[in-house]
């Protein structure tokens, strides 16, 4: 996982509330056998619409997804974030995500920020005016700065530190393996091996 | 104070404890199939990471895997995928896989215990619920996601939160044909599909140590359906028999090492658990589910229950839903129900000691005109055996389907599926909506009713024969 400090980039202003997981990435795109390679399948069901805001060639670029309220409600797969992680997505902005889907993005390195629904709204109208409006979501600071204007956020201290040292599980349990090492030299010999094979 | 069995083990494994975090816990054997692991492995790729331990992980194909034609590609190109990446994936990292056709390949929980590598005190996990089946070895083992499979992969640990501990106790003497199957499904149609919820299950009592190790195996696989991650049996001879000079067993020295340890594998007299459960095995009978979840079940006497005599609206609700999917007349005798599809095979009931005692009913006997009977050895190993011993002949002589080993109609990933509206009597462990195929409906038996069913085409037990 990469170490998330603070990142800047352009913004994409989905005005949209209740955006469940399905929506995010049908459930016919799972059978993927890849974490990668999900951001076809990414709000698969309203990327035929050349309206919808994803399709917008002034946004193409954009890393900051400021959503509606309530977003990544329904099924838990893990696919949604790997979907929007795939496209290009580092930061979620809404006023309220589902639990899941908040935990499952911090565990993979997705910042999620929660913002009072009218500085959302504020963001929204800043990105529509002018699409190329720097967005820069400060994790160090626990701020966003669009333009002129900044709006700091909460965070746990335990999540913030994970995410700024870009350690996953994984790499907080890398950071013991001395110990897990230890573990294993103590290991008596009658425990089983699969290899080599015995028949 | 004493510990419980369940405790000892985690104890014995903590690698790291600290307040306010979860207990890093030690893994002593992962188990992989083609289902759960692709995104793990490609998690890796990614991080550029290796499994740390490929001497403690092994791979089986069982979930997607056709049970006829297993010399041909597989058909259906998704389950292809699924199947050939996992092969992929075991050759880049290295990690040992036995494919469709190789004599150790099938379901992953039976091909475990049949190599011997699951042994009493060990950690064990498997990106699938059903792993509590290692539990009846006097193992800790449980289900994983996707993101844990990477974990132990990445580690051969997990951060763990401790579980609360449950005594499950049958005591007497089990009637004749009450079958450990049976037993599980009282259970859960005692403390519910959420009672285990939180807890490993310790089942303990006379009743349960009379039982054989398949018999116990089939107990603690459908611990999940009770809502445990876990589920657990103390070893004891009948353990030590059955591991000792299996392929992993240990030998020499340590055997006797082995042993010196696994004799220590019990709950304290003085532990104490923080929920107990009492069943007397005398009462127990012949066990049917009726509905859509596997607590929904009654005695094969018994009637299809009627709504209205629930107290509890959720529970009223969820029983008239379940007799519509069902297709069921409240009140009708369970015995009435006509059947189309015998299902005998599964991790809960497709081993040896299963196939046997179906064989037992079936042998010089035919299955009824209106039904159609598949036999699915758990694992390649099994079907070897079963021919060995002639049970083929007695299946095929009986009108039966003779397959190829693997999860089959317990799940219809594969091509073995219930077509819409048609009903199975099903020695498998989930009786969900659409789990055997859309529009399916399972009730889940036994291997002995499973055979009795086939010969008379209605729900019986082998005393109605
Ligand atoms: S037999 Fe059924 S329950 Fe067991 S592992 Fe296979 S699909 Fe899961």
């Amino acid at each position: 996982m990469d170490k998330f400090i603070s990142h800047t980039g352009s913004g994409l202003p989905l005005r949209r509330s209740n955006v469940d997981t399905d929506q995010i990435i049908p459930a016919v795109y799972l059978k993927r056998v890849t974490k990668s390679g999900f951001e076809d399948g990414l709000f698969a069901a309203w990327r035929n619409d050349p309206e919808f805001v994803l399709n917008k060639p002034q946004y193409k670029d954009a890393t900051v997804l400021i959503a509606g309220v309530d977003f990544g409600t329904g099924s838990s797969r893990e696919h949604a974030v790997w979907a929007l992680q795939n496209y290009g997505f580092k930061v979620v902005i809404s006023s309220r995500f589902a639990d899941i889907f908040r935990g499952n993005s911090q565990k993979a390195g997705l910042l999620t920020v929660v913002l009072p629904q009218d500085q959302v709204e504020m963001i929204w109208d800043a990105v529509e005016v002018d699409p190329a409006v720097a967005i820069t979501v400060d994790l160090e600071a626990k701020n966003v700065r669009v333009a002129s204007a900044t709006y700091a956020f909460e965070i746990d201290d335990y999540t913030r530190w994970r995410l700024m040292e870009g350690l996953d599980d994984i790499g907080l349990t890398l950071k013991k393996i001395d110990e897990v090492t230890a573990f294993e030299g103590k290991a008596p010999s009658f425990k089983p091996k699969t290899l080599p094979i015995r028949a | 104070m004493g510990k419980t069995l369940a405790e000892k083990i985690w104890a014995d494994h903590i690698v790291h404890s600290a307040t306010g975090e979860p207990d890093l816990v030690y893994i002593d054997l992962h188990l992989i199939h083609e289902v759960t692991s692709a995104q793990a492995f490609d998690g890796l790729r990614l991080a550029g990471r290796k499994v740390r331990r490929t001497d403690l992980t092994i791979a089986t194909e069982d979930h997607n895997t056709p049970t006829q034609n297993i010399d041909q590609p597989i058909a259906d190109p998704v389950s292809r995928l699924q199947v050939d990446t996992l092969r992929a994936n075991c050759k880049e990292f290295g990690v040992r896989i036995h494919s469709l056709g190789d004599a150790e390949q099938g379901i992953v929980h039976v091909v475990g215990p049949q190599l011997g590598l699951t042994q009493p005190g060990m950690t064990i996990v498997c990106g699938d619920s059903h792993t509590s089946t290692h539990g009846a070895f006097g193992a800790l083992a449980f289900g994983i996601g996707t993101s844990e499979v990477e974990h132990v992969l990445a580690t051969q640990t997990l951060p763990l939160i401790r579980p609360k501990t449950m005594a499950i106790n049958v005591d007497g003497v089990l009637p004749v044909g009450v079958t450990a199957k049976d037993v599980i499904l009282a259970i859960i149609a005692k403390i519910g599909t959420g009672g285990g919820q939180g807890y490993v299950l310790e089942y303990r009592g006379s009743a349960i140590r009379a039982l054989s190790m398949e018999g116990r195996m089939t107990i603690c696989n459908m611990s999940i359906e009770a809502g445990a991650r876990a589920g657990i049996i103390a070893p004891d001879e009948t353990t030590f028999e059955y591991v000792k000079n299996k392929p992993h067993a240990p030998i020499g020295a340590d055997w006797d090492a082995a042993l010196a340890y696994w004799k220590t594998l019990r709950t304290d007299d003085d532990a104490k658990f923080d929920t107990e459960i009492f069943l007397k095995a005398e009462e127990l009978a012949p066990f049917v589910t009726w509905g859509t979840n596997p607590a929904q079940g009654a005695p094969l006497n018994a009637s299809v229950p009627v709504p209205s005599d629930y107290s509890d609206p959720e529970e009223r609700g969820a029983a008239e839903r379940a007799l519509t999917y069902m297709g069921l007349e409240a009140g009708a005798p369970l015995k009435s129900i006509k059947v189309d599809t015998i299902f005998l095979g599964s991790c809960t009931n497709g081993r040896i000691e299963d196939l046997r005692a179906a064989a037992s009913i079936l042998k010089g006997k035919k299955i009824s005109n209106s039904v159609r009977m598949l036999v699915v050895p758990g694992s390649a190993r099994v079907r070897l055996q079963a021919e060995t011993e002639g049970l083929d002949k007695v299946f095929l002589d009986a009108g039966a389907e003779w397959r190829n080993a693997g999860c089959s109609m317990c799940l219809g990933m594969n091509p073995d599926q219930l077509a819409v509206g048609e009903r199975s009597a099903s020695t498998s462990n989930r009786n969900f909506e659409g789990r055997q195929g859309k529009g399916g409906r399972t009730h889940l038996v036994s291997p002995l009713v499973a055979a009795a069913t086939a010969i008379r085409g209605t729900l019986s037990s082998p005393a109605d024969l």
